[in-house]
């Protein structure tokens, strides 16, 4: 089943309609292409319309969208040789966190990713994409390993932070967050972090913070959800919308603060209507920024980085 | 707090600029409910005489209490961006900044000087809870860079006493960034040799945790801190679980493996001079 979100609303009712005369049309055979094309043509408009202004509310629904491509899916379409790596060799594996081996446009590397699951069942495997501290744990050894083989990381971050959980606080979840973006910081290789939904605070930044941080046009990125800023800025979680807007999330946000280094653009629509054209989108940016980081020796990727991020929010630009 | 400590303390403190008690005052231990001769408070570091508890300190008093007397000297801190996001939510981000400075009397929540610790040169930064729940945006991960740098400078060790709520939500995604750059500032610290010792104060939850804050040589935290990266609400609401008793607490961290010790606030400096000597071998030799 398709899903629709609120604001899409009069582009599911168009489609409903092309889908109803495309049944009627089969057993009669009534000529009903004139009129499809016209609908179609009609939605493809809505959608330019809708999607070319959409409200950082609207956005963080986009990116939250549950057919929006999913770490998984990018590590299907663009690694070759994916051979999925697990645990933190202390306590456990955390399916919210996947990584491994594979080849990427031909070069071998590490990917990482937060994984959010695409059914009920894959959504409750994976925790919902949130991780314990044996994610972030994971994470810093497949970055540590990669480090180890020169391999470069690519990872791609969609979660709605860090597990906050009795067991993840009794094991180190900030300490495990803490060390994870230690690890990102001090790899010796070439490291392009992608934001493909939501880029949810400390467990975000864990995997994210590479010499390169890429963004869907309608991924968002903030310290905190809407929601838990309105019900603690404005005592209200309702005010979602109002915080969403405020709390500056977009990727346009963000490039223009210089938190990220460039934004992708997704099919019209937004990702989930075409996920694998929106894959291998971002498989070219990923390439792009990625070949020039080949040739860097480990001194100067780590020095910067570090510049990189020294620098930022120093000079006013909101 | 009673009416007590309330009753006087506001005004005089923006009359002379500083944390005056006057000390015909008598405060109450928020812990044992005990009255306590506020001169009394003072002299123990305000830990309850009656029940040990640890009240929550200014970032002034903790460089007071910690550096060798008349040692220590401030450091002014880079100025930053002041709201960059223009944020306003019930109230404009711009005016919560101004009262944070009225009430506090500090440019933003963090404070950091150097100085001597039993003779011993030292760098230490210390947040401050009073200023907007010592959360961290641009200023504080500046100072907490700025700290390192120098820190390195003088080839001593950094010592930072924490007390925050998280991430300043104000500065949005600019004080998420505070998490990679503070923990550069530990890297560099490191790098050079140094001792980079965090004292975890009472609260210390959030993005501070989950960066700079967990990456001491050695973790202290003071009796009966809360420490954690969620807060116990959130917690509850994802879990629905009632949570163990003294969670999230210093005592639990420590048999949970994740600090080295639960210090009195009593003998924290000598703590830190023994820590410092004991870790400076390559310097005294």
């Amino acid at each position: 089943m398709r899903h629709f979100l609120d604001f899409e609303k009069p582009i599911a009712e168009l489609e409903g309609k092309i889908e109803e005369l495309r049944r009627l049309s089969d057993p009669d055979g009534i000529n009903i292409a004139d009129e499809v094309a016209r609908l179609t043509e009609k939605v493809d408009r809505q959608l330019n319309v809708t999607y070319a202004r959409l409200t950082p509310w609207q956005k963080t629904q986009v990116a939250r969208h549950p057919d929006r491509p999913k770490a998984s899916d990018y590590f299907a379409a663009l690694l070759a040789d994916y051979t999925p790596l697990a645990g933190d060799r202390a306590y456990a594996d955390d399916a919210a966190i996947i990584g491994g081996l594979g080849r990427f446009h031909g070069h071998s590397v590490v990917a990482l990713g937060t994984e959010k699951g695409s059914d009920t069942d894959s959504r409750v495997a994976h925790n919902f994409g949130m991780a314990r501290p044996e994610g972030y744990r994971k994470a810093r050894r497949l970055i540590e390993l990669a480090g180890r083989f020169g391999l470069p990381v690519l990872s791609f971050i969609d979660t709605a932070g860090a597990f906050p959980g009795i067991d993840a606080e009794a094991r180190g979840q900030a300490e495990a967050i803490a060390r994870s973006i230690e690890a990102c910081l001090a790899a010796p290789v070439p490291f392009v972090a992608t934001i493909i939904g939501e880029g949810g605070s400390g467990g975000a930044v864990a995997l994210a913070a590479g010499d390169r941080v890429l963004m869907l046009e309608h991924a968002v990125y903030a310290v905190i959800s809407p929601e838990g800023c309105a019900s603690i800025l404005w005592r209200d979680a309702a005010q979602a919308s109002a915080a969403a807007e405020a709390l500056r999330l977009t990727a346009e946000d963000l490039k223009r603060m210089k938190l990220v280094d460039a934004i992708i653009s997704e099919p019209i629509g937004g990702a989930h209507r075409a996920p694998a054209q929106t894959i291998a989108t971002v498989g070219q940016a990923i390439e792009e920024q990625l070949v020039p980081l080949l040739p860097l020796d480990a001194a100067t990727l780590i020095a910067r980085r570090r510049e990189k991020f020294l620098e930022m929010g120093r000079e006013a630009a909101a | 707090m009673s009416w007590l400590t309330e009753y006087v303390r506001p005004k005089i403190r923006t009359l002379l600029g500083r944390r005056e008690i006057p000390d015909n005052l008598w405060v109450q231990c928020p812990a044992c409910q005990q009255m306590i001769f506020s001169r009394e408070l003072e002299k123990n570091l305000k830990v309850c005489p009656h029940c040990s508890h640890h009240m929550r300190a200014t970032a002034a008093e903790r460089l007071a209490w910690i550096f060798d007397e008349s040692t220590a000297t401030r450091i002014e801190l880079p100025k930053v961006p002041a709201d960059p996001l223009r944020f306003r939510d019930s109230k404009r981000y711009a005016d919560r900044l101004r009262e944070a400075r009225e009430k506090t009397h500090l440019e933003d929540a963090i404070l950091v000087a150097h100085g001597s610790i039993g003779g011993q040169r030292a760098v230490v930064a210390a947040m401050e809870f009073d200023f907007m729940a010592g959360s961290m945006g641009a200023a504080v991960g500046e100072g907490i860079v700025a700290a390192a740098r120098l820190a390195v400078l003088q080839e001593a060790p950094l010592i930072v006493f924490t007390a925050s709520g998280g991430a300043r939500m104000q500065e949005g995604a600019v004080s998420l960034m505070q998490m990679p750059r503070t923990v550069i500032a530990t890297r560099l610290v490191k790098e050079a040799g140094l001792p980079f010792i965090t004292v975890l104060t009472d609260p210390t939850t959030g993005g501070v945790t989950a960066s700079f804050a967990m990456l001491g040589d050695i973790q202290i935290a003071e009796p009966g801190a809360l420490i954690g990266f969620a807060g116990a609400r959130v917690i509850e609401q994802t879990v629905r679980e009632t949570l163990p008793e003294g969670f999230q607490r210093a005592e639990y961290l420590h048999a949970h493996g994740v600090i080295d010790m639960v210090v009195p606030r009593p003998v924290l400096r000598d703590t830190l001079a023994r820590l410092i000597s004991l870790l400076r071998v390559r310097e005294a030799a």
